[in-house]
Order: structure tokens, then sequence, then C-alpha cells
């Protein structure tokens, strides 16, 4: 149990009818223990060592909870349901909305496709969701943790799971304290089985994104899919049922990193879950406080608001790296004041600089201006400007592209007639998911002419036109041909699409020669 | 050393050692870690069982299962020309010239032939095929043998000049100078005439005196226009390309001493597939001519015009 407050002399016993039982039933949760904050005796060894307390925590409904239980519907049918989304991109391209086709090196999100050279695309958006994870801490707090974060939602998807199969909060802890039995057993291997279900689902929804899902899915039953795919679900699945089926707020408190940088990046402007101490305390059952009202703050003491916590801390101890914000305790305890007939918010949403300025007595400050403070203003202003540019790049840039690489070994080649030749490998690329007609040409270099390793010499000419497949870079053996006494010069090869949109690309390279004699 | 005791906040007994009162745990081994360590010496007793380990006089224990990396070397060789038969058993089914240029089989063998090349050519021809005095260019349209993918196989397979080869490509210059054929100003007129072919020098009265000598003496091989004769090897004179130099004292010192440039007979030492695939790479370099089907009638030669 947490040490006793000094300024508080809490009720050893549960009493009173006013409220529901379970409202007062002292907390048994051994998590709020976490925290030895007097030496152990001098017999126990000390250990850095700290043993695992599951948490069970309890169901509540409120504003924050129908939230969660929105952005937990929302995001799990993005990520089970978008790779089923089907979209036309005609013959020569997948209709998968979204497609990570990772064999050939394509990238499909709806009406986007971008090369493996367009990387930066997927390098800015990155980037914005980096800069995004900075400005929604900036704006409100954890709220990433709290609601979106893969980890909270398949965790809180895990503990419906919990409450489905052995009831809520008593009795799952009744349940684990029980010895083994029949009845433990089938009711573990029943939920157990439930994880795994929805690992398994998870892990293969996961591989969808990088094949055709329909295809995929047919090959993946009749055990024609690859090895990867099935090595893949089986890693997935393992993980999602470890993960989110055991370790669930370890890997919140000890494995992620994001929370020990929420450290760095929270200050007093930042919106987080507070407990108002100056109005809460000292805290004291509510008989006492009825007995006393001037001696006792606003806490009842009756521990909802751990008995809720998804990562089981007392979030009156003050901000901590386990509260996640995910605000089921502001609903909780909010649904104790309106039970008491005290007003909601003793826990709430607020900025430390706010709880301040309300413990001093000033009125609290509107929402909006706890957002525009000039951090989160740089931030939006940074996001925006990378999302902008890519906006712009995307939307100018050609689906005609040229690389041209010279000959190193020879540089040049004396022909018989005194001409010099060169080599190169040039690469037509066209972007477009339909066969284009393209015309190589030469820009600059007096009189050369080129042919290709599939043309004869004789039908060397200052441009050649060839058919390039749909989606397909085309390499081609290139010879230029400069005449006699021709020097060393830059000269550049260009594409240019054949077709309506005439799109253009070139690109500038050099063209050896032996020194003037 | 000093008594072990047990440390007061942990109950770990100490090593006994102390430093300025700074004394060290004796912490036990983890038993994971134990247990590990159990595990491989196991496993190194099993693998000296299996596996060669043990250094004796002559040579290491054999092992168990008869491991070695030589073995496995030969193993990962023969799997590799396991997948190589198929293409290789075309290549020797297929005569050269039949190789239809734009199929993967001759994609194949001119990749092969690449590799080959620069296990087995490049001391001469360089990395890139190009040459360097005295070694031909194979990147280039000049060809002193013939430049189909048929003659370059033949030239590969019997070797230039290669002694005690009876089908080599074999061609003597006289030295002309040196057997006193031609006196040191005649090979300087030739030698003016020579360059002259190819613009090098202007027309002059050494040019003039040179050309009657050269349709005297070299002519036979080289051709009244200094075209040069394949047959015998013998170079364009009137082109842009030197094997030897084009300077004055290069041009003249080939007619004074000649030249005798050998290449090895690759049919001796490679096998003909390998030798089809370095002719397909040689050919594909950027300067190989057509084959042209040889007609019925013997007097009609290849067309060798370049």
């Amino acid at each position: 149990m947490k040490p006793p407050d000094p300024q508080s002399t809490p009720d050893p016993l549960p009493e009173g009818d006013l409220i529901d039982r379970a409202l007062v039933a002292k907390d048994a949760n051994p998590a709020t223990a976490r925290k030895p904050s007097t030496p152990p005796p001098a017999d126990v060894p000390l250990s850095l060592y700290e043993k695992h307390t599951t948490v069970h925590p309890k169901r509540i409904d409120g504003p924050f909870r129908r939230f969660k239980w929105l952005v937990m519907v929302v995001t799990l049918a993005i990520y089970y349901g978008t790779p089923w989304i089907r979209w036309d991109r005609g013959p020569y391209a997948p209709d998968q909305a979204v497609l990570i086709d990772l064999a050939n090196r394509r990238f499909y999100m709806f009406d986007i496709e971008i090369w493996p050279h367009e990387f930066y695309f997927v390098a800015g958006l990155l980037i914005m969701a980096g800069i995004g994870l900075f400005l929604v801490t900036s704006a409100v707090g954890r709220a990433w943790c709290g609601y979106a974060c893969p980890q909270t939602v398949w965790t809180d998807l895990f503990q419906h799971v919990d409450r489905f199969v052995d009831g809520d909060r008593n009795a799952r802890m009744r349940l684990d304290k029980a010895p083994w039995g029949a009845g433990k057993a089938a009711r573990r291997f029943w939920k157990w089985t439930i994880y795994l279900v929805i690992s398994f689902w998870t892990g293969g929804a996961w591989i969808m994104y990088f094949a055709d899902a329909p295809t995929l899915t047919r090959e993946f039953w009749a055990g024609d899919a690859a090895f990867v795919a099935y090595a893949t679900v089986a890693v997935l699945t393992a993980t999602t049922f470890w993960l989110g089926g055991f370790m669930r707020e370890q890997v919140c408190v000890y494995m992620c990193p994001w929370p020990r940088i929420q450290t760095a990046m929270l200050d007093e402007k930042s919106l987080i879950v507070t407990y108002k101490h100056w109005r809460g305390e000292p805290r004291g059952s509510l008989k006492k406080s009825q007995k006393n009202p001037d001696k006792f703050g606003d806490c009842v003491d009756c521990n909802q608001c751990v008995a809720v916590c998804p990562t089981g801390i007392d979030i009156r101890e003050g901000a901590q790296i386990g509260c996640i914000t995910c605000a089921l305790c502001i609903d909780a305890c909010d649904k104790v004041m309106k039970e008491v007939g005290r007003p909601r918010g003793l826990i709430d949403y607020a900025t430390l600089e706010d709880c301040e300025r309300e413990a001093a007595g000033h009125p609290p400050r509107p929402v909006i201006k706890t957002l525009m403070h000039p951090r989160t203003l740089i931030y939006f202003g940074v996001w925006s400007a990378i999302g902008v540019a890519l906006l712009f790049a995307l939307g100018s840039r050609e689906r005609t592209g040229i690389t041209v690489q010279p000959d190193r070994n020879p540089p040049y080649m004396l022909l018989s007639d005194g001409s010099v030749r060169n080599s190169y490998t040039v690469k037509l690329r066209n972007m477009q998911s339909r066969p284009r007609e393209m015309e190589l040409s030469i820009v600059g270099l007096p009189g050369a002419t080129m042919w290709t390793d599939d043309m004869n010499r004789d039908s060397a000419a200052r441009a050649i036109v060839r058919e390039v497949a749909a989606d397909v870079a085309l390499p081609l053996r290139v010879y230029v041909m400069a005449p006699r006494g021709s020097e060393e010069q830059d000269f550049s090869f260009k594409v240019t699409a054949l077709d309506a949109e005439g799109e253009t690309d070139s690109t500038e390279t050099a063209f050896n020669a032996p020194e003037a004699p | 050393m000093a008594e072990k005791r047990l440390d007061e906040a942990t109950n770990t007994e100490t090593v006994g050692h102390e430093w300025d009162g700074i004394e060290e745990l004796n912490t036990p081994l983890p038993r994971w870690w134990l247990w590990t360590f159990y595990a491989t010496i196991v496993f190194a007793v099993g693998y000296v069982v299996a596996y060669p380990a043990i250094p004796m006089v002559n040579k290491a224990t054999e092992g168990m299962i008869g491991w070695s990396s030589r073995g496995q070397l030969a193993k990962e060789m023969d799997a590799a020309s396991q997948q190589r038969s198929e293409v290789v058993a075309a290549l020797a089914n297929t005569p050269i010239e039949r190789l239809n240029p734009e199929s993967p089989l001759m994609r194949a063998a001119i990749s092969g032939g690449a590799a080959a090349f620069r296990v087995n050519c490049v001391q001469c021809h360089g990395a890139g095929a190009a040459g360097s005095k005295g070694y031909p260019n194979l990147n280039d349209d000049d060809w002193l043998w013939g430049g189909d993918i048929k003659a370059i196989e033949y030239t590969l397979i019997h070797g230039i000049r290669q002694p005690d080869a009876d089908e080599t490509r074999f061609s003597q210059m006289p030295a002309f100078g040196r057997d006193g054929i031609l006196s040191s100003a005649e090979i300087s007129d030739v030698t003016s005439f020579v360059r002259s072919l190819s613009d090098l020098e202007p027309a002059s009265a050494a040019v003039t005196r040179g050309a009657a000598l050269f349709e005297a003496n070299c002519a036979v091989c080289h051709a009244s226009d200094g075209t040069g004769l394949r047959e015998f090897g013998a170079p364009n004179l009137a082109d842009a390309i030197w094997l030897y130099g084009g300077s004055r004292e290069e041009v003249a010192a080939t007619i004074t001493n000649s030249r005798y440039g050998m290449m090895p007979a690759w049919g001796e030492r490679l096998d003909p597939v390998t030798v089809k695939m370095l002719a397909a790479y040689v050919h594909s370099l950027g300067g190989g001519e057509d084959f042209i089907e040889v007609a019925e009638d013997p007097e009609v030669e290849v067309d060798e015009a370049p």
C-alpha cells in the first residue's frame, strides 16, 4: 500500500453504504505499492528487480472512455480494413489502394505511386509523423500514449477480453489468486484462445499490406504463400500475444522510449492528467468528511482512480512515467464526485501552470489559450511547412525520367575512321502505369550520333525511339560517336515522352575524347 | 587475504579483498549464465568429436561426420556447375554463329564470358578490354583477323602465332631494316607514305618515293591502298588505329624490326563452352561485326569491310 500521508488519516476499514460498496472497497491492487518510499527491513536483501504485479483495471464509463472506444474502433478498422480497399489504376498496375510492393519496389497509396528513388516522400512522411508526435505532445500532452498507440489500443482490447471472459476487476483478482483447477484452466484456455485469434488476425492483417490481399489470403490458407509471409504472421502473432496479452503496461513503463522522451518534452504548460491536491487533500472517507467538513478535502479516498487505471498507478502521486493520460481516472473521479455531490474535475486534464493559478484562486483559462503557446505554434508551423513542401513536390513531379552512367573503362574508344565513341548505360524511366513511346535524343555534342547494342551502327542517329513498358525503367546500352577531332566536352541526354503530355527529362554527362595531338 | 564476511546491505559474501574501504561482493553467477556455460562445454565436446578439431603431427583429427572445408567447397562448386549445366549444354550444342543475339542464352553467354575474361584475358587486354600498345583494343571496329563472332571464336581457340599449333593464326612480316631489305633512307620514305595514308603527313617527295617502295614490298599483304588483308592479319594502315603507335619513330621501328604479336591458343586451355562465352563477350563490346554466311561458291569471300 501507499505509505500513509502524514496529513491525512486514512480510514482503515471500508464503511458506509451511501455509495456503492465497490466504490469504497479498499484497493487491493498491489501495483499501487510499486514505489516503496521507506527502506526495507535490514534482513531483506536489497534487490533491483521488481516483480510484476498484474493490473486488473475496473470497468468505467464516461466521456473519455467513450472517446477511447471511438479511437479504438477507428484505428483498428483502419489497420484491419485498409488493405482490402480497391483502387482502379488500369490494367498495368495493382488495384489495391495501399500496397507496399517490395518485390517490385513500388509503393502505392491511392493515387500516389512511389518509386524507390522517390523515397524522400516516405522519409518526409516519417519526419512529419515525428514532428506530429511533438506537436500533439506540446498541444495535448501524451494523447498518443493514451489513445492511439498500438500498444495502448491492443492492451485495451485484451483487457476487454479479460473482462468478457473472467468478469470485472474483483472477479479477476479472485480468479488470479484462486488455485489452479478445471474451472480456472478452462477460463484461461478460453481467454488465451481469444488472445491468440486476435493476435493472429493482427499478424495476418500486416502482411496484407505487402501483397494483393485477396490473392494472398487464398495462397496463405492453401499453403502456397511465401515463407516470409508465414514467418511474419508467426512473429507478429507471437509479439501481439505477448505484448498485448501479458506485458501490457510494462511495455510503456520499461520498454518504450517514448515516455522517457516525454519527460523531457513536458513542461508546466503541457496538458496532463492532474490530481488537484489542493482541493483533494487531506483526503478522508465520505463519512469522516461529513462529520468534519472543514478538516477534509474533496478526495474521499475511494481509490476508484487507481482501480480503473490500465497501468495500475495512483494519479494522486502526481505526474509519472506510467501515466499514459488515458483519462479513465477522470471518468471515475467525476462519477464519484457527482454521487457525493461535489464539483467534477478533482482529477482533470490541466497544465501545471493552470493548476497553480486555480490553487491561487484564479478562474481557469480557456482551452484555446492553453493550446496557443509558442512551442505548439512552432511545431505546427514546421509540421505544416513539411507537409506543404511534400504536397508541392508530389504535385509537380514528372513521371518520366532518365539516368545515365558512362563507361569508365575504357573512357573513350578511337574507331578506325578516327571518330570517337563513348559508351553509356542509359535508363529510360516510365513511371506511368501505361506503356509509352519515348524518344531519347542527344543535346549538344555537334555531329554526334548514337546507336544501341541491339541496332546496327549504320542506323545511328541523333534521336532514337523506344517503346517503354508500363511502370518500368528500360535499360539501354548506348554508343555515342562523335566525328574525328571531337574534344572532351559535356552534353546531355534528353528523353521525351511521345504522348499528349510530352513530359521530358534530361541529364548532363561527359563525352571523353583523346587529347588533341 | 582478509577474512570473508557478509555485506550488511545485501547479505552477500565479500571476496575478502579491500581497497581503501571498497570491497567486492562475491555475487554468484546468474543461473542462466551458468547453464549456458555448461551447455557450451557439452557443445564443445560434441563439436570436437564430430568435426576436425585437434591438430596432430601431420594433420588434424578428422571428425566423425567427415566434414572438411575442401569437401564443402567441392560440394558448392558441384552445385554451382549443376545450376549452370542447362546453359552450358545448350551452348555446347549451338554453333556460335547460330546464337540468336537477342536470346537469353546469348545474354548468359555474354555474362559468363565477362567473368572468364576477367580471369584469363585482362592481363594483356585490360579490364575494360581496351588493350594497350601491342595488345589490341577489343572494343573498337578494327579487327586484324576478323571481327564476326565466328572469326573471334577461331582466334580464341587457335591463338595467334602459337608455336606448335597447326591451325593458329599465322603470318610473319619481314624485318625490312634488320634483314637489310630496305636501307634506312628507304624505310624513312615508306614511313612517310604509311603515315600519309591516314593524313598524318602531307604529300611530299618522300611520300611519293615511299609509295613506290610500298607497292614493291608491302602491298602484297597490306594492299596497295594500305587497307590490309585479314587472311594474313595484315593491319589496315589507312585507318586511325595504330597497334604499335603511329609516330614516325614507332612506324619506322615496326618496318625495321617487324612485329610478332602472340596470343595463346585458348582451345588448349579452356573448354569449348568457355571459349564460346568469351567470343560472345568480346563480340558484344561494341565493335563486333555481323557474321555473313559463306556462300556455296568457294570463290566468294567473306565481306570484311568494317
